[in-house]
């Protein structure tokens, strides 16, 4: 991946705004906005934000590259909505942070040890699998992100909620073994294979 | 009413507010024959609301006087009010004007003595105020009132009150048996100067408009100024009449916004902007004015205004659109919280009042317009072959301050005159 961050360096040099609009999902909004800053206040996990959407467009088109796609601010996101709903200019500000977050992983660069970053992977990697999510193993992977020590004292902690929903059939241990799957799970690879086959060539232009 | 003369060549200006009588006074004094047909009881419309103008910071009252003298010399103006156009048909040169005209129940022997509004109890809510507080049953709209004429509410039709304020009448100018009265009227040609409304605060749900108390709108703080308004000109707060040094104005609320309007409403910078004099006019070095925006939009000679207000030390400029209002329960002060542009910092700062500078909706509705019109997206009316004789006067037409208004009536006024010049020609 590495090697596609060179040649995008290369390709937009200087113009990271027209490397967004071209590779970031709903990328060409960004030059839309302007400033209001009603997203940023209206975002409910505003407080961690290192840089609010706003904050993150001004600095999509003064170029500092480095500084957006590193930065963890994306990855606070919790497609809540609310900024869409109230950006005056109808910006699909939520979009544009998974895409923005995408396409830093994309190229190799995103945060490493992000706590939603590590989610999401975990949660791909297990609906990839089934085409289902499989709860169980995504809880047990989660409990474990951290190491064994850590994994085992939330497990603990969670032993009561994880009871409670075995009970009331919310989860079963039967997942603990293969797991439910959809109807067609040879189409459902062949079409991942080939989603990615298509991105990967999409990619391959852009370049 | 059958008495009105109308033909071919009469200009019908519909709506009496600044732009409807400039358009009237244009023609009329060139020779014209002009009906203005005025929905509510006396002509001026919004103007007669404001405390003053920006930006030379007169009184609105001293040009309306103007106007009003030179409407009431002028033999070539009839006015109807409490008056409405429900119906337009024909051509440019030939239309056909439905009019729907209220009863006032008072009638021209009125001296304006107001013994009818003492003989009354029954109070009803004062338009002329935004409804803030309530006139009584009998009333007189405002001061400046023209025609200087009372009227009586509607609702107080059938009750004590009514009879009451017929027997208090010394001139035998209530007429309590008149009823609603449709007429039809020739014209040439059609100045539609409707002009506009506050847009509906309430659809601004994040600024809290119907729950917090101390959140009001520009026009209705207005109002607060006038010595005769409800507040009997004191700058208070609605929740406990607490004096409200510390106010903050918020930009845009519901201009330039795909979920409420889509265009600049380009009086609201200038409004706010004049309005934080009233603070200062006020309460001098105590004042405490915040003025949260998106840009300034104060265009040509605005821009000393703007600078002036700049200069003022008790004026605060935050670089941001408000992203919400909740009240603090204790003291009832309202919290406006947001993220600003310029450092990005997070706020959440307390007022003692919040003004909403409203944005400008057109009243022109497309749907139920009577002829066939070209409305923009923002609701507008455009200039169009399309419209024929029938010319968009003032805010009917975009959103404008007075003095553009003016200057939209006037050149409205010139096409219709037009219009009428070629009838005349052809009919020799």
């Amino acid at each position: 991946m590495s090697d596609l961050n060179t040649g995008m360096v290369e390709k937009y040099r200087n113009n990271f705004l027209k490397e967004v609009e071209a590779n970031v999902e709903e990328g060409d909004w960004v030059k839309m906005c302007m400033q209001c800053g009603v997203c940023s206040g209206s975002c409910p996990l505003g407080t961690d934000w290192d840089h609010p959407p706003q904050e993150l467009f001004m600095m999509i088109r003064a170029g500092k590259r480095e500084e957006v796609l590193q930065s963890t601010s994306m990855w606070m996101c919790t497609s809540c909505y609310n900024c869409i709903v109230r950006c005056p200019r109808e910006l699909p500000i939520t979009h544009i942070m998974h895409g923005l977050a995408h396409y830093a992983t994309r190229l190799g660069i995103e945060p490493k040890g992000q706590p939603t970053r590590q989610f999401a992977q975990l949660f791909w990697d297990n609906l990839a699998k089934n085409g289902r999510v499989n709860e169980l193993w995504l809880g047990v992977n989660l409990y474990f992100m951290n190491g064994l020590v850590e994994g085992v004292k939330v497990a603990l902690g969670m032993a009561g909620i994880g009871l409670g929903m075995l009970k009331a059939g919310r989860l079963s241990l039967k997942e603990l073994v293969g797991g439910h799957t959809v109807k067609d799970k040879k189409g459902f690879k062949a079409m991942i294979k080939k989603a990615q086959e298509l991105e990967a060539a999409r990619v391959d232009n852009a370049q | 009413m059958s008495d009105i003369v109308a033909t071919n060549q009469t200009i019908l200006v519909v709506g009496g507010g600044i732009s409807g009588m400039t358009a009237a006074l244009e023609a009329a004094e060139v020779g014209k024959q002009v009906i203005v047909i005025e929905k509510t009881p006396s002509v001026g419309g919004r103007v007669t609301k404001l405390y003053k103008y920006f930006p030379k910071l007169c009184f609105p009252t001293c040009g309306l006087e103007i106007n009003q003298r030179r409407m009431a010399a002028n033999k070539n103006i009839t006015v109807l009010t409490m008056a409405e156009v429900t119906d337009l048909q024909g051509e440019a040169g030939d239309y056909t004007a439905t009019v729907k005209v209220s009863p006032r129940y008072v009638n021209s022997n009125c001296t304006a003595c107001g013994a009818c509004a003492d003989a009354v109890e029954a109070e009803f809510d004062d338009e002329h105020n935004y409804n803030m507080n309530k006139h009584k049953g009998a009333y007189l709209p405002h001061n400046m009132a023209m025609p200087k004429r009372y009227v009586i509410d509607p609702g107080m039709i059938g009750s004590d009150d009514a009879q009451k304020a017929k027997d208090a009448c010394k001139y035998d100018a209530i007429d309590l048996d008149m009823q609603e009265e449709t007429i039809e009227l020739k014209a040439g040609a059609v100045v539609w100067a409707t002009g506009w409304r506050p847009y509906d605060a309430n659809k601004i749900q994040p600024y809290g408009y119907d729950r917090i108390a101390n959140v009001i709108t520009s026009v209705e703080f207005e109002r607060l100024m006038d010595p005769f308004g409800p507040t009997e000109g004191k700058l208070v707060r609605p929740s406990d009449g607490k004096e409200a040094k510390n106010v903050a104005f918020i930009q845009c609320a519901g201009s330039r916004d795909r979920n409420y309007l889509k265009h600049c409403s380009r009086i609201c910078c200038m409004a706010s902007l004049k309005q934080s004099t009233y603070v200062s006019e006020k309460f001098g070095d105590d004042a405490d004015v915040s003025i949260y925006y998106i840009d300034i939009r104060a265009i040509d000679r605005f821009d000393n205004f703007y600078q002036k207000v700049q200069d003022d030390e008790n004026v605060t400029f935050i670089k941001s659109k408000v992203a919400n209002i909740v009240e603090n329960k204790e003291n009832g002060n309202p919290v406006l919280n947001g993220v600003d542009t310029e450092g990005y910092n997070r706020y959440a700062n307390e007022h003692d009042l919040v003004v909403l500078a409203i944005g400008m909706e057109p009243s022109v509705d497309k749907d139920t317009f009577p002829i066939e019109i070209k409305v923009n997206d923002e609701g507008f009316i455009e200039h169009d072959e399309a419209n024929g004789g029938v010319f968009a006067a003032g805010c009917s037409s975009d959103a404008l301050d007075v003095n553009r208004a003016v200057q939209s009536a006037t050149a409205s006024a010139l096409r219709a005159i037009q219009v009428v010049n070629k009838v005349a020609q052809a009919e020799g």
